[in-house]
């Protein structure tokens, strides 16, 4: 199963700072997410994409996550080489990372 | 208890006009804000104004206003834009032109100004984050310096009357939460409405993405005719809770999932969204269905605010050159990695002063690199080969080699396309609110 399965995702950028919110889709996943979706996970499943550190934020009244990476922009939004330098794409590799759901 | 109806009337400069008229006509609205600046724009706008001392303002301003004048004056819908980019003034007086002309007698239009900050700011004082160094140690050719402004200014344009209100730069958030506080009467240090006002204008901010925009996922997530994607509203009571809700009839939807990825887009600590009047507290924020297309959003904060703003340094980064070309068929892979070999080759062989240079394979490896490559064969792919020079003659030269792989290249390449732009960038630090002021001019049709 991946994230996909049970989340959904949106990416935002503010210089050469990219933030991914995971968001459950099912309240009863929340507790999935907090334990499986760790910021040690996400800076593993982005690789050579981000250069900088991941910072987990909680929100458990709206069973939301918020990753904020940094070094993740190839250099900011506004001088990226990059096909895509606002990262809009990167919550679509998020939503791919590797998820155990017992049903 | 009172309530507003402020509609977002474009989430960016380019956004679709159609949705805005919508909702001037039919949105029982009380402000229509339409958010038009990107982070270069108006870098990109200072330049065009040094050319033209009444050019720098939005070019779309004149078909948007002639679009939702006359039915915003009919329905006395207050309008507020940062569309005055870096020529509020200019943009006003072009849009009393327009009101004349469409017969809009007594229509008032405030240019709020303060935000150019360029010979405010000191070169051993003010540093900037980016570099790591003082403005004057930065060895860039600076074209703009634009500080945020948070409501301040246009609070006081709406109580001196206007209808229309134009701003340069001004924190996104601000536009929606400066009616919110002249409506509502909220003092400045009413850090818990601040707060939810600022909520409010987040999540209206971007228009059509609380609506089902950015949001459509074909199986998984499907939307409803994005054609005619509708425009936010928010419905907000004098303690800045609010409903977020469109018109019927319109494309998209408002549910909770749409309101919580808008909830957390471009931020980072929920606990701390830091804007000129306050720092937004989103982390307990309650999102509630409460009928079709309608969301309950209940439950910012804010703390104090942190007393300075933010600017952004507009600067000539460098230049790009780049060129494209497509194959396709059985090995369509092997035969765009031996034409970014060539490339590669060429440009070190001819001697192209580059800083960067990127090669890549639209279809296999242009968005994740190699960290989630196409394991199957595509049946097509486009080889996109990219360079970072210092002018923009020697930018042209990475196109001409791309072109030439018509003829000397490996077989079947087809499309090429070739560009080259000049690059301002952005580098941004914090100012002392108390080093400029803020003040606006009004003007009557």
């Amino acid at each position: 199963m991946q994230l996909r399965d049970i989340a959904h995702s949106r990416t935002g950028d503010k210089g050469n700072i990219s933030n991914v919110s995971v968001i459950a889709y099912r309240p009863e996943d929340w507790p999935v997410l907090l334990e499986q979706v760790t910021a040690e996970r996400v800076r593993d499943h982005f690789g050579s994409l981000i250069a900088g550190d991941v910072v987990r934020y909680e929100l458990p009244q709206i069973g939301a996550l918020n990753f904020v990476m940094y070094e993740a922009l190839g250099g900011g939004v506004t001088r990226s080489l990059a096909l895509d330098p606002h990262g809009k794409c990167l919550s679509s590799r998020l939503l791919t990372l590797p998820i155990e759901v017992q049903r | 208890m009172k309530t507003i109806r402020i509609g977002t009337g474009a989430g960016f400069s380019g956004d679709r006009i159609e949705p805005a008229v919508d909702l001037a006509a039919k949105g029982n609205l009380d402000y229509l804000v339409f958010e038009c600046l990107a982070e270069r724009t108006i870098a990109l706008a200072q330049q065009a104004k040094m050319h033209d001392p009444n050019a720098g303002f939005d070019p779309l301003l004149e078909r948007r206003m002639r679009a939702v004048l006359p039915i915003c004056r009919e329905k006395g819908v207050r309008v507020i834009s940062n569309m005055g980019a870096a020529n509020p003034v200019a943009a006003a007086k072009h849009t009393i032109n327009i009101a004349r002309e469409l017969g809009l007698s007594g229509l008032r239009v405030a240019a709020v100004q303060g935000d150019n900050v360029l010979d405010v700011l000191s070169p051993d004082a003010f540093v900037i984050d980016e570099a790591n160094c003082t403005l004057g140690e930065f060895q860039k050719e600076v074209i703009s310096a634009n500080a945020y402004l948070g409501a301040g200014g246009i609070v006081d344009a709406l109580k001196a009357g206007a209808d229309v209100v134009l701003t340069g730069r001004a924190a996104d958030p601000a536009m929606f939460l400066a009616p919110q506080i002249f409506e509502f009467g909220w003092q400045m240090d009413d850090w818990t409405r601040l707060g939810r006002g600022t909520l409010v204008g987040h999540l209206l901010e971007c228009g059509g993405q609380v609506t089902g925009g950015y949001f459509a996922d074909p199986g998984l997530k499907d939307v409803p005719d994005l054609a005619n994607l509708g425009f936010p509203i928010a419905e907000v009571d004098e303690d800045g809770n609010a409903v977020i809700t469109k018109l019927p009839g319109t494309g998209g939807f408002v549910n909770a999932a749409t309101c919580k990825e808008q909830l957390l887009y471009e931020v980072h600590d929920p606990k701390r969204y830091i804007q000129p009047d306050v720092i937004a507290d989103f982390s307990a924020v309650e999102i509630t269905e409460v009928g079709p297309d309608r969301v309950a959003v209940s439950n910012g904060d804010g703390l104090p605010k942190t007393g300075t703003l933010k600017v952004s340094i507009g600067y000539i980064d460098s230049c790009v050159g780049e060129g494209q070309i497509s194959y396709a068929g059985p090995g369509a892979v092997e035969r765009g990695q031996l034409a970014l070999d060539i490339l590669d080759q060429r440009i070190e062989q001819i001697g192209i002063a580059c800083d960067e240079v990127r090669g890549e394979l639209i279809g296999v490896n242009s968005i994740f690199k190699d960290v989630a490559a196409s394991e199957c064969a595509p049946s097509e792919v486009r080889v996109r080969f990219v360079v970072r020079t210092r002018d923009l003659q020697t930018a042209a030269r990475i196109g001409e080699e791309v072109e030439s792989l018509y003829l000397n290249g490996p077989a079947g390449g087809g499309g090429v396309t070739k560009s080259t732009r000049e690059i301002v960038a952005i580098v941004s630090g914090l100012l002392p609110e108390d080093r400029l002021v803020t003040r606006f001019e009004m003007m009557e049709a």
